[in-house]
Parts: structure tokens; sequence; C-alpha cells
């Protein structure tokens, strides 16, 4: 089948099996390894991707299901060159170490803050809650969102 | 994990997915949010020939308020069901449920009738929904049927659904000034299915005894249980800590929990026992309008 989708604002169009799973169709078909396959068994979020803007899990998507429609993977973060508010704030406070989990965490956190544009921690914590980091213990993960959160502020008032 | 190939179709009307699903019969399935069939087909457990995608039919998505009852759509997620102002006014059952199905992304693209069309016992929906005496609709391209959740769910992944047939539609009754329950469940950790789930609603009547009870558990049986001894024998009465507490007895006798990694049988059986009395106070409450 033809399968037509805009990532990170660029349209491909691709030919793919109907069960070729899109975090698959993502990573080989485009190149983007940006999202990571972690459990494959939509349990971890590691392969987070927004979908119309919204978190979905792309190991748990046939790729198929994707046309037509719109896709922000970690690579669409940046913005003109520059660290996207999320991931400067994740550089900042050591919202990684291993980095395995950071993509689906950022892309969470920013459909997040999209939303909800001053989260409280609780708020935070329950947004993150179907991502699992295995390095940080969350803390600073959540301390960089709501940093971020802070510098976005700042940035509409400026 | 792959699945084995299939035939992939994505209408873009209910009509056309009647169609198709006429055309494809048994070898067919409905692709709905995909959080249960993609696993499984991707561990083949399941292997259909043909999927039909309705995640494109958006007049599928819809929560409505309808004479007296809320009516959610085939393709209503459980995210929706989370933010919606109609069920947190209307059903404070569904309402205390939908935060605990699954985590936030699989919320995203999960669907309540996907769910309720599963029939996996461990799953939260159709606990819910026998409490409620909720109604299942069914459509095929030949017509239209209306079901009773209690005769929807047939058994283990077993629901009452024909070759050519899918779930259009849940009707749920709205709560009235004098009723109301809710849903209490024990998990591990967020997005783990649950050790126990029990949900209770009860509607009383003018004089402030109980006029219906609604009582079902998750996890403890092989299908989602509705207690109806217990149903049975709350209905008429005066609420009571005594005629709770006897309720909860009956559910924990009633249940056939299996020792498993989240416990064993007997642990579930003393939760079944404390949730259900704790879920019934915090139903009765709330048809009071104490909370
Ligand atoms: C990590 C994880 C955690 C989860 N935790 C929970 C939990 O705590 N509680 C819980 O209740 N569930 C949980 N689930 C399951 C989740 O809620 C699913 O969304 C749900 O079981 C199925 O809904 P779906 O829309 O994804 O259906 P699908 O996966 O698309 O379909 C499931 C089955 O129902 C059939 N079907 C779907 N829609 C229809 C229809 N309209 N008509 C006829 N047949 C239909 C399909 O053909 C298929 O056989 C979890 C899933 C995951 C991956
Ligand atoms: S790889 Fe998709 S949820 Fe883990
Ligand atoms: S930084 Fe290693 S898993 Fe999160």
């Amino acid at each position: 089948m033809e399968v037509t989708v805009t990532v990170n604002g660029v349209e491909y169009r691709r030919e793919t099996e109907p069960r070729r799973l899109l975090v698959d169709f993502i990573r080989t078909d485009l190149g983007l390894t940006g999202t990571h396959i972690g459990c494959d068994t939509t349990s971890c979020g590691a392969c987070t991707v927004l979908l119309d803007g919204v978190p979905v899990k792309s190991c748990t998507m046939f790729a198929v299901q994707a046309n037509g429609h719109e896709l922000t993977t970690v690579e669409g973060l940046r913005r003109d060159g520059e660290l996207s508010p999320v991931q400067a704030a994740f550089k900042e406070h050591h919202g990684l170490q291993c980095g395995f989990c950071t993509p689906g965490m950022m892309l969470v956190a920013t459909a997040l803050l999209g939303a909800n544009p001053d989260p409280t921690e609780d708020e935070v914590r329950w947004a993150l809650s179907g991502n699992i980091c295995r390095c940080t213990g969350y803390a600073n993960i959540v301390k960089a969102i709501q940093s971020a959160a802070a510098t976005m502020h700042e940035g509409v008032r400026a | 994990m792959y699945p084995p190939a299939f035939d992939y179709a994505v209408p873009r009307s209910l009509d056309e997915a009647l169609d198709l699903l006429a055309e494809v019969g048994d070898e067919g399935r409905v692709l709905a949010g995909g959080q249960s069939l993609i696993p499984m087909m991707k561990l083949r457990l399941a292997a259909p020939a043909h999927l039909v995608d309705i995640n494109e039919i958006s007049e599928l998505s819809y929560i409505r308020e309808v004479n007296g009852h809320l009516a959610i759509g085939a393709l209503t997620r459980h995210a929706d069901v989370v933010r919606s102002e109609i069920v947190g006014a209307g059903c404070s059952t569904m309402a205390s449920a939908a935060p605990w199905v699954a985590d936030p992304l699989v919320r995203n693209r999960g669907t309540v009738c996907g769910s309720v069309a599963h029939c996996d016992p461990e799953g939260d929906w159709n606990s819910v929904m026998l409490a409620l005496g909720a109604e299942v609709v069914a459509r095929s391209r030949t017509g239209e049927r209306v079901i009773p959740i209690s005769d929807f769910v047939v058994d283990f992944f077993t629901n009452a659904l024909e070759p050519g047939e899918m779930v259009t539609e849940l009707r749920v009754p709205r709560d009235d000034e004098r009723s109301g329950g809710c849903y209490l469940k024990l998990e591990r950790k967020i997005g783990d299915y649950a050790t126990v789930g029990v949900a209770a609603h009860l509607r009383l009547d003018e004089r402030g005894r109980i006029g219906r009870a609604g009582l079902a558990l998750t996890s403890v049986a092989p299908v989602n249980l509705e207690v109806e001894e217990a149903e049975r024998m709350m209905a008429g009465q005066e609420p009571s800590e005594e005629l709770f507490a006897e309720a909860a007895e009956i559910a924990a006798r009633t249940c056939q929990p299996q020792s498993d990694v989240r416990g064993p049988a007997e642990y579930k059986r003393a939760v079944v026992r404390a949730y259900t009395r704790r879920a019934l106070h915090q139903a009765l409450a709330t048809a009071r309008g104490e909370r």
C-alpha cells in the first residue's frame, strides 16, 4: 500500500506492507532513528511519537494507519537549529542519563505543555506515567519539564 | 515481533465498514484502538486475515446525552472519557474508572467499545458496564441489535457478536439525583491490569432504600463477574454497614481468583471483600449527593 505521511513537517510517500509497524517505518524506511524500540510490547513508551499532536506508542500502530496524518518525532523538536525549551531544560537539569527513554519523555512533555502550560508536579508525573525510565529516578525529568514550562512563560512575556 | 500478513481496509463511513465486514465474514476483525489487538497479533495469539480499521470514521467518535442515557461511539477513546464533562457530570462510575484504565499513551488510542468487545476479564470497562446495566448497540449490513451487557459478555474473550456485526455504540444509564457509583481498582503500577477491580452502582428510591444495585468484579474470574446474588440481596433494603458487609461476603465467596504474579488467590479474595464494602459506601455517598 502507498502511504503518505508528514513527519516533522516533511511529506514522505512510501510503499509499505500493511503489517509494517509504524516504529520500523520511521526508523528503517525513513531513517529517523531517534524514535527508540524498548519493549516492543506496548509497555515502555520509548517508541512514543506525536500523531496529530497526541502521544502514542508507535510499536502499537501500523504504518498504514498514519496515512494522511502528521507525525512529530524527536528530530522535529528543534526549532531553527536551536534546542526547544523542553530539550534545553532536559540538558540543563540532567533529565537524562543513558538517553534511551528521552525522546519519548520529551515528546510527552511537549504535548503536555501544549495543553497545560503550567502543570503541577502531580500533573507532570501523571502525564509521564506511560513512559518508563530505568536511569534517572524521574526527579530530574520532572524538574526539567517544570523548568521548561517556566522558560516558555518568560518567552511569552518577552 | 511481526504479525502474519493480512489485508487491510480503511473505510471512511460506517456503511462502508459494514459492507466490508459482511464481505470478509468471520475472517475479519475490526481494528479500533489496536491496543489489545495489535499486541495479540504481534505475539501471534490472533491472526485475522482481514482488518477493517475504523479509525477514520469520525462519525463514530462521540459522547452524547440522549433520553436519560449517555451514548458512547465506537471510536471514543479512553482519553476522551477522562476529559469528558458529560461523563464527569452524568456517570460517576465511568468517571472514576477512566483514569485507571491502562496508561496515558494507551488511553490516547484505546477505545471503550473496543475494550467492551474484547471481553478480557482483566479489562476494567466491562465491570463498569455490568454494574451500570449498560446496553451494547451492534450493527451489521442487515440491521441493528441492542444487547444488554450481561448477554453481550459471553465468556473469556468471547462476545455475542455474529460475523459481519460490529459494536457501534454503548448506552450507559445516566446518573439521576438518586443514583451514583464508583470503580475501585488495585493495581501494582500505572499501566498494569487490575489485581482486583470492583464496580458498584446504586439507585435509591424516594424513601432512600436501594432500588437497584449493580456490582461487578474485574480480574477474579474467567469473565468480568456480575455478583447477581449480592445485587438481589441488596434490592429493596435500607442501605447500612451490615448490608454492605454481607454483600462483600457474597462477592468474596462468589469470585474465583487465581494465584499469579499479582498475588495469591486468598489475598485477592480479601481485597474483593474490602473493596466491595468500600465501593458500596462510596456509591451510596454519591447517590445521596454527599460527594
Ligand atoms: C500496556 C497496556 C495496559 C493496559 N491496561 C489496561 C487496563 O488497565 N485496563 C483495561 O481495561 N485495559 C487495559 N489495556 C487494554 C486497552 O484498554 C485496550 O484499549 C482495550 O482492551 C481494547 O480497545 P481497543 O480500542 O484498543 O481495541 P482493539 O485492540 O482494536 O480491539 C480489541 C478486540 O475488540 C474487537 N473490536 C474493537 N472494536 C470493536 C467494535 N467496535 N466492534 C466489534 N469488535 C471490536 C477487535 O476486533 C479485537 O478483537 C491495556 C493495554 C496495554 C497495551
Ligand atoms: S517499544 Fe513501544 S512501548 Fe516499548
Ligand atoms: S535516561 Fe536511561 S532510561 Fe531514562
